[in-house]
């Protein structure tokens, strides 16, 4: 079973040189920490840098440099700096490859809902909407199930969703999967876990192939 | 031309109750505080605000909701700030959730004479709902609508007495798109020089999107999530 940083060192192997890329809040934003060495990819957030580097060292920080979580960060050599529209025109447009972001819920047709439990916690959608709508991939980094054991990978939402029919692949504590037409298709298993482990742990329909790999990290 | 007035107070003077006011900055992150402490002194009430944020507790728009003074936010995400959260729960305070890239779009939609336009964001969620869905691509795509208001209110890090502004760091953020989509846009800056000073190369809203620029009394500028490494 892996742990955050294991997740974010399993979606950092994802990585292409020459892709940009947007992490959102959470375990997505461990990733940057992870990127491998032979790997050239520049970081995105949504309230206008690209270049994005990492947190500053204590004394040195810019209040006026922010990722969108709101914490303070520092800018690469040949960073860039835009305003909002500009920001989301990279993102609607798809000059961003990869989404990573978290979840509250995962449909296996690949709907995804983050943002609202209805009566209980409000707290926006910020821009995972814009994100998820026109990505063209999208990983999900979350724990496979909740804090009350139950499935976070299911046949259909429960709670408000975010997008539609929008994600590609989910990288979990127990395993990697990949949306397809007929549900979640188990591609790697975290080390130690059994596929029986992940099918209890998996409301919705899962798809299991011949001997499903372990996970390995370089 | 000259736009220069004194100060928070004079720049905000006109400001009614019920009015819809923009206000610039991401999280605490290019926020016009001199303007918000004015409209706090101010008084008015029933104000809408569009702000990509609703401040925290005890800074930024946290201030005009703790008095009482927004009967509505349109916002993206509003968590940090439990008394908003409370008066969004509890009903005292209408609340309009939007995706980011919408609110930003609709900004700048609403200064460059759009009057609505086409987004894949929000399709097939409750954000979509009742509105006009059209295909383009074989994608679906919801209709949306310019904002404008009748205050922008936006921070910049300097500016000339023409109202020419440049942004320093993400601070820019939404900053620009309501500058453009005020009625009367109010930009308070750190520092405020004469015309000639600012490179013509290097602004980022050109001063016919501002009516009013001061330069402001103080900068507090909170960190709302402080976040360092170790060496």
């Amino acid at each position: 079973m892996l742990d955050k940083i294991g997740i974010a060192k399993r979606i950092a192997q994802e990585l292409q040189s020459g892709w940009y890329v947007n992490l959102g809040i959470g375990i997505p934003t461990l990733i940057a920490n992870y990127v491998p060495e032979n790997i050239d990819v520049e970081f995105q957030s949504e309230n206008g840098i690209l270049g994005m580097g990492p947190f500053p060292f204590d004394g040195e920080e810019d209040a006026d440099l922010i990722n969108a979580g709101k914490q303070t960060i520092t800018a690469m050599p040949g960073a860039c700096i835009f305003d909002s529209a500009t920001s989301f025109a990279m993102i609607r447009g798809q000059h961003i490859q990869l989404t990573v972001l978290g979840a509250m819920e995962v449909a296996d047709n690949g709907d995804i809902a983050n943002w609202k439990i209805p009566g209980r916690m409000v707290k926006g959608m910020g821009g995972a909407m814009d994100l998820v709508a026109s990505a063209e991939n999208i990983i999900v980094a979350m724990m496979h199930t909740n804090k009350r054991g139950k499935s976070k990978l299911l046949r259909q939402c429960t709670l408000p969703l975010t997008g539609v029919q929008c994600v590609k692949r989910i990288v979990t504590n127990m395993a990697v999967l990949d949306v397809t037409p007929k549900g979640f298709k188990l591609v790697e298993r975290a080390p130690g876990v059994t596929v029986e482990e992940i099918k209890a742990a998996t409301e919705g329909r899962l798809i299991v192939e011949g001997d499903v790999p372990e996970m390995v990290f370089n | 031309m000259n736009k220069a007035v004194k100060n928070a107070t004079t720049a905000t003077a006109d400001i009614k109750s019920g009015m819809t006011l923009m206000l610039g900055g991401f999280g605490l992150c290019g926020i016009p505080e001199n303007c918000i402490t004015a409209l706090v002194e101010l008084g008015i009430t029933n104000l809408t605000c569009i702000s990509n944020n609703a401040g925290v507790d005890d800074f930024g728009l946290g201030l005009l909701l703790q008095k009482r003074q927004i009967k509505k936010m349109i916002s993206s995400y509003v968590g940090e700030n439990d008394e908003f959260e409370r008066q969004m729960l509890s009903g005292e305070l209408e609340v309009d959730l939007i995706p980011q890239g919408s609110l930003a779009e609709r900004c700048r939609a609403g200064g460059a004479g759009i009057p609505a336009f086409f987004t894949p964001a929000g399709y097939g969620t409750e954000v979509g709902h009742g509105k006009e869905v059209r295909y383009f691509n074989d994608k679906p795509h919801i209709l949306e609508h310019a904002l404008t208001a009748d205050f922008a209110i936006v921070k910049a890090w300097k500016g000339d007495t023409n109202g020419n502004l440049i942004f320093k760091g993400t601070a820019r953020n939404f900053n620009p798109m309501m500058a453009m989509a005020g009625k009367i846009t109010i930009a308070e800056v750190e520092d405020l020089v004469q015309p000639g000073e600012l490179d013509p190369n290097q602004i980022h809203t050109p001063g016919v999107f501002v009516q009013r620029i001061f330069q402001g009394a103080k900068y507090e500028k909170r960190i709302e999530q402080r976040t360092v490494r170790t060496k």
